[in-house]
């Protein structure tokens, strides 16, 4: 998510938790700091004041790289015309069990 | 900006019009028209500068606090004014607006904040009648903004207005002690409303036929409700909480309208609004000149920061 370079001195990180055991990381948000400890322990502070998270990723913002912004974009297309792969695409009979 | 042509434009606001009308959110790198861009950043950048000021009037009382209990309360609270504060930022920032400059903005008067922070804090009743009154008002403005039409903005309001009923919760149990309390407590508790009831009414703005933008920041999903609207919900849920407190609201009119279904408030003094916006508050000067010294305070911290991690950046690269 390359945005706009920002002039505060520091870097930009971007903030992902973990719940609890068995979730993903989630991206929760971002914030700045000098170095990517510090982006941790401000990470903590300021996205897990009650018990929000038992992990986090931080990651510089501008290490990410992303896909265009539109939904429409054809980037996409390829999955869209394929309903051959989603299960409800093929007809059984009601009457086969565990199916 | 990228210049474009003009029918490419067109089509990016049907787009936009498009994502809107289907009550869908707008992400941070979509188009949007620019004075879209403008109104969030300058509404996100607002309500951050309001609650970073906001960590004054009560920080004003954490070393005397009345307890070790209150003072963790305290501690806990203004802590999370600080983060309400940060996650804003972080969502202006993802509309190019940068933290920096909306500091200077704060400290130079070029962004405001919320004029209820302009009000002096005289007693420890007055961080119960804030977490009652000031937040409980919050509350009511925000918990609507949970659907912004800014995605970002959305986000971090849910995870605001989690916080914020621990505020008014922690408010409101604080009066209740001081009302079983002495007699001089409760005239305590009576004075802060008298104090904070009128600013809190002017939290929610001027009122409608005031307020030019409302019907096009509604029309763009970034206000929820008119003013008014916000102000009526907030008396209506106010008032059996003062009765059941055992304190008197000081507007004299304040009466149930049964044919309404709501009640009828007095005049709000909407002079003393402007004013206090205008920067002429009881504490407009002090709490600005504290964010500043506060900023330049801080510069050697982050200073020192940034030459360790370039130092031990340089060390990593050397093994």
């Amino acid at each position: 998510m390359a945005g706009p370079q920002v002039r505060s001195g520091w870097p930009l990180y971007e903030v992902f938790l973990r719940g609890k055991r068995g979730l993903n990381h989630v991206h929760v948000g971002s914030l700045h700091a000098a170095d990517p400890e510090m982006a941790l322990h401000h990470a903590r502070d300021l996205y897990t004041r009650r018990n929000e998270g038992v992990s986090i990723w931080v990651v510089a913002s501008a290490d990410i790289t992303a896909s265009s912004p539109d939904e429409k974009d054809p980037f996409f297309a390829p999955s869209g015309d394929k309903v051959y792969r989603h299960p409800t695409f093929y007809e059984i009979p009601a009457d086969v069990p565990h199916m | 900006m990228t210049a474009l042509p003009d029918e490419a434009t067109g089509d990016l606001t049907a787009h936009f019009d498009d994502t809107l009308g289907h009550e869908r959110r707008i992400e941070p790198r979509d188009w949007m028209p620019d004075a879209y861009r403008a109104t969030v950043i300058r509404q996100i950048a607002q309500h951050a500068h309001s609650e970073i000021i906001g960590m004054q009037p009560e920080g004003n009382w954490i070393t005397r606090a009345p307890s070790l209990r209150r003072k963790a309360i305290l501690i806990a609270k203004v802590q999370d004014e600080a983060g309400h504060g940060m996650y804003l930022y972080s969502a202006a920032e993802t509309l190019g607006a940068d933290r920096a400059d909306m500091t200077d903005k704060l400290i130079s008067g070029r962004q405001k904040y919320s004029s209820i922070f302009n009000y002096p804090t005289l007693t420890y009743a007055d961080v119960g009648v804030i977490g009652w009154l000031v937040d409980g008002a919050a509350v009511c403005n925000q918990v609507p903004l949970c659907r912004s039409s800014y995605g970002p903005y959305a986000r971090a309001m849910v995870r605001i207005c989690k916080e914020e009923s621990f505020h008014q919760r922690q408010g409101y149990e604080l009066l209740m002690t001081m009302m079983r309390g002495t007699a001089s407590q409760r005239a305590m508790v009576q004075d802060a409303t008298n104090r904070f009831w009128w600013p809190s009414l002017m939290m929610f703005g001027p009122p409608d036929d005031q307020s030019p933008n409302t019907a096009q920041s509604m029309a763009w999903g970034i206000k929820r409700h008119t003013n008014d609207e916000l102000r009526q919900r907030f008396v209506d849920m106010t008032v059996p909480q003062a009765d059941k407190l055992g304190v008197t609201l000081p507007d004299p009119d304040l009466t149930w309208n049964s044919e309404r279904g709501h009640y009828d408030a007095g005049a709000v003094d909407w002079d003393e609004f402007m004013a206090v916006v205008k920067g002429n508050g009881p504490c407009n000067v002090q709490r600005v000149a504290r964010r500043q010294s506060a900023h330049d305070e801080g510069a050697w911290v982050r200073e020192a920061a940034s030459a360790h991690a370039v130092k031990q950046a340089a060390r990593k690269d050397a093994a």
